[in-house]
């Protein structure tokens, strides 16, 4: 089986009932996708499925219908995301285990609603960040959302 | 606190590592381990000590040999050496480098003797200096105790102005000047006369063959230009680009995944089981089983991780009994049964407890009891690691925050030398003190021992994780306080019961040590703290309880700072005095204590009037060498609380990077906060309750709290980052909720008796 991942088609194994998460760690060797639960609970497995922000671990892949993003294909260390940038300026991450997942939240999120009030950020941000980045992760999303306006 | 009551005693760590048969003699203390990387170096690269290697094209690498979990260590660390070597961060690579005893943290146990930080006697100090022996002999590379700067501050710049001291003699050589009018800059030693310069990379090879000065000048500080700032942390491009920096993200050649099932009853083991039912699963290839000194039960092999996990579900196990009080109830009875007999320990004992409380009229008294459940780590990572063993050298792949002793227990596993178990640290997803245990490295050995010469990695399921932690213990404290109505409280007395988190930490990383004397972490939090009370009295005893327990941020200070500072709220509350004032008076001998009061006071506006609902609540606790003070304000909305805003001022007496620092006492907030919201571990038929952040939450970006922290840096000492911001939160949030018109809550979680804004 094969998926467009990341804009390429990649091989993902022949076991339609596989998470996508594992799917694309131990398979796809895609690794910045991560494991906290495998209970959609925590959100560090959070990729884009057709654009929409998605827990990939209750995600098998024989029910992914549409072109899958992970952090890997929104901007490496040479051409990195407005978001990626904003995180790096607000020295967002601690251990960083979370940060992925919480990326492609944010990521979906502005695309959805370019400034978002604090009520959206709740919304849209419940993933779990066992360091506590929170109040930085709020800044980063605000300050990411008003260079995306500058660049508009 | 009386030094002769002290001094009769035998010091726990220091007598278990006597006890262990590693001779503690002058000449292994003043002995320096070799150079690790000097086995290790690449074509043209040289080392100068084991914190420096420079390759020709002029590549600089520190070694920064704590774990990073999140804490800003390597950041800080290589800081210490650059700014010695004249570098910027730009400018270097950063590694952890290889385990090795030379590694050894030297500051980790110097606090650990039963005393207060502000203990500065006789005894202390040589306590203190001989714990720092044990920690040389036994090499412990440990990351923890939020000791990691103070071990540091001085290794790490010396390291980094010995090299530049050596390249500036290789080039004093080359030019033939005096070395002294050679200067650094952007990676070159250059003689302004001429502007003739050369690389770093152009005299390493040379300078590395140079004897390292005898005596060095450290730069003052008014001099610095990395350490006092706030650099960019060197960790985070990669943390933000998804790059494989963790143990779970291991990948190498052959490699095949596994995960475990262990006993869900601790210390118990299989009665039966039927392996078909995990083996008819597509993909897996083996299961096999676990005898370790951690516990029992099987590993699944498998071609990837789905495969293992489907496989651990299907396979067919059933378990002994449990040994132990099967569920919590019956646990806690026994906790309690510890406070009937007399107790173990009493590491503060002023004036006369007894006398005091036998005359004192009926309405001075105050007489309660609180207790804490036990906790999970709850690492975002769930536990990993990955291993080969092949031609007689094991490889460990693991994010561990103790290198060293995974190198020796580890090497009695496959029986060989110590110096054949190289151990690879990676990043570590959360650490807490759960990776500096040994389960999830010996059960990844056990299974290398059966893949033929390949790699296994082995990840557990939250479930797995959650279920097999070394947990935070719970514990009861019962205390009773004489408060005459309006003034300072005559007598305070606590007793806290509590397993021990050494006692079954060593059963089970060192089962031939068994330590002895007291053990600080059953009251510290409690006895150590900056109050003067004239009939004073912390006492401990030790709750026989075979539940794994574990360092957790900030150990015992963690519920020990609860017990302490809310029971303090009550004194304030029974004499009619403020909260903030009474402490004020009976800190009044300890200025550091009352410069955080003081400044906390200051940024909270406390004592401003507040409307209905809302309630401030204070709390302070000294851990690891740092004061904090700290109000939390909450607001009651439809019943529900919501914590609005968390003020902290801490006394660190050096800061060396303000943002991490600051970053590490908002996490600590957030980790004892989202604690007393609604974390328990429970027990039902010997076994863990709670699976997964559906029944083991943590605080969420909704309920976050604005936090607010400065620092301050007057103390003569230097104290911790990681831990110290936890232990005032729970008193503080809890003294909140009460004054905000709510009840006196003595049991945690909070949430048992209140409910939490989402």
């Amino acid at each position: 089986m094969k998926l467009n991942i990341n804009g390429r088609l990649q091989e993902i194994g022949n076991d339609p009932e596989m998470p996508l998460l594992w799917a694309l760690r131990d398979i796809a060797g895609l690794k910045g996708t991560k494991f906290g639960c495998g209970v959609a609970a925590c959100g560090a497995c959070t990729v884009h499925v057709d654009g929409m922000p998605t827990r990939s671990c209750q995600l098998a892949v024989g029910d992914v219908d549409g072109p899958v993003t992970t952090i890997e294909g929104i901007g490496d260390l040479a051409n990195l995301h407005a978001v990626q940038k904003a995180w790096i300026d607000e020295q967002v991450p601690q251990c960083g285990y979370c940060q992925s997942g919480q990326i492609m939240a944010a990521v979906a999120l502005l695309e959805e609603t370019p400034e978002p009030s604090d009520d959206d950020i709740n919304q849209a941000m419940s993933n779990l960040c066992r360091c506590g980045t929170y109040p930085r992760i709020r800044a980063a999303i605000i300050r990411a959302s008003s260079s995306l306006k500058q660049e508009a | 606190m009386g030094i002769a009551k002290i001094a009769r005693r035998t010091f726990l760590i220091g007598a278990a590592a006597v006890a262990g048969g590693v001779a503690v003699g002058y000449y292994y203390v003043q002995k320096p381990y070799e150079n690790p990387l000097k086995n290790d170096l690449s074509e043209g690269e040289s080392t100068f000590n084991p914190y420096v290697k420079i390759s020709k094209d002029n590549e600089i690498t520190i070694i920064a040999p704590r774990a990073e979990m999140g804490q800003g260590i390597h950041t800080t660390l290589a800081a210490l050496v650059a700014e010695e070597l004249d570098v910027s961060l730009e400018q270097i690579k950063v590694e952890h480098g290889p385990g090795d005893f030379a590694y050894y943290n030297d500051a980790m146990l110097a606090e650990g003797g039963p005393f207060p930080f502000f203990e500065e006697g006789f005894v202390a100090q040589t306590m203190s200096g001989a714990m720092r022996g044990v920690s040389k002999v036994l090499g412990l590379q440990v990351t923890g105790g939020s000791s990691s700067i103070k071990d540091g501050y001085d290794k790490m710049r010396k390291a980094g102005c010995a090299a530049r001291h050596l390249l500036i003699a290789a080039a004093a050589k080359k030019l033939e000047v005096p070395a002294e009018n050679l200067r650094t800059a952007n990676k070159l030693v250059i003689d302004p006369e001429t502007n003739r310069s050369f690389t770093y990379g152009e005299l390493a090879e040379d300078a590395a063959q140079v004897e390292p000065p005898s005596d060095m000048k450290l730069r003052d500080p008014s001099e610095w230009k990395l350490l006092g700032k706030s650099p960019q942390r060197v960790d985070i491009p990669a943390k933000v680009t998804g790059a494989p920096i963790f143990g779970i993200d291991v990948e190498l050649p052959e490699m095949v995944h596994a995960t475990v099932k262990m006993s869900p009853r601790f210390w118990a083991k299989a009665k039966s089981v039927n392996k078909e039912t995990a083996l008819a699963v597509p993909g897996v290839r083996d299961v096999v089983e676990l005898e370790t000194t951690t516990g029992s039960g099987f590993g699944i092999i498998a071609d990837h991780t789905w495969a293992a996990f489907k496989g651990a579900e299907a396979l067919e196990v059933e378990w002994e009994d449990a040994s132990y009080p099967a569920d919590s109830e019956s646990m806690f009875e026994k906790i309690s049964e510890a406070l009937d007999t007399p107790a173990d320990q009493a590491l503060r004992d002023d004036g006369d407890v007894e006398t005091a409380f036998a005359d004192a009229p009926r309405e001075e008294l105050l007489d309660v009891e609180y207790r804490v459940p036990w906790l999970a780590h709850a690492c975002l990572e769930p536990m990993n690691a990955t291993a080969q063993w092949k031609d007689g050298v094991l490889d460990i792949w693991a994010p561990t925050q103790a290198p060293t002793i995974l190198q020796m227990v580890c090497a009695s596993l496959v029986e060989v030398e110590s110096k054949d178990v190289r151990v690879h640290t990676t990043m570590l997803g959360g650490g807490f003190g759960r990776r500096g245990e040994i389960d999830f490295v010996i059960y990844a050995v056990e299974l290398a021992k059966r893949t033929n010469g390949k790699p296994v990695k082995v990840t557990w399921t939250r479930e797995e994780d959650t279920r097999h932690d070394t947990y935070r213990p719970a514990a009861i404290a019962k205390m009773r306080a004489r408060v005459p109505t309006g003034q300072m409280p005559e007598a305070v007395d606590m007793h806290i019961a509590v397993p021990s988190i050494l006692k079954s930490v060593m059963a089970r990383t060192f089962p031939s040590i068994s330590p002895s004397g007291p053990d600080k972490i059953l009251t510290e939090g409690a006895f150590d703290q900056p109050y003067k009370i004239d009939n004073y009295r912390v006492q401990g005893s030790e709750a026989d309880l075979p539940i794994p327990v574990g360092f957790w941020r900030s150990v015992g200070n963690s519920c020990n700072a609860w017990f302490h500072e809310s029971f303090m709220d009550e004194i304030a509350e029974k004499a009619q005095l403020d909260p903030l004032e009474m402490r004020l008076e009976l800190m009044k001998d300890y200025p550091a204590a009352i410069g955080v009061v003081r400044k906390v006071a200051d940024m909270s506006n406390w004592g401003a009037p507040m409307s209905q609902g809302k309630g401030k609540g204070f709390a302070h606790c000294l851990s690891f060498g740092t004061w904090v003070a700290m109000v939390v304000e909450v607001e009651t909305v439809d019943e529900e609380i919501k914590i609005s805003n968390v003020w902290a001022a801490c006394e660190l007496g050096k800061v060396l990077d303000p943002q991490i620092v600051k970053a590490q006492i908002m996490s600590s907030v957030v980790f004892g906060l989202s604690s007393a919201m609604g974390q328990a571990i429970t027990f039902e038929n010997g076994e863990v309750v709670e699976g997964n952040f559906y029944d083991y939450d943590f605080m969420r970006m909704s309920q976050c709290p604005q936090i607010h922290v400065e620092l301050l840096e007057s103390y003569h000492k230097m104290g911790g980052a990681g831990e110290p911001g936890m232990p005032p939160t729970l008193p503080a949030l809890a003294n909140a909720i009460y004054q905000a018109g709510g009840t006196r809550i003595r049991s945690m979680p909070l949430s048992d008796e209140v409910s939490f804004a989402v």
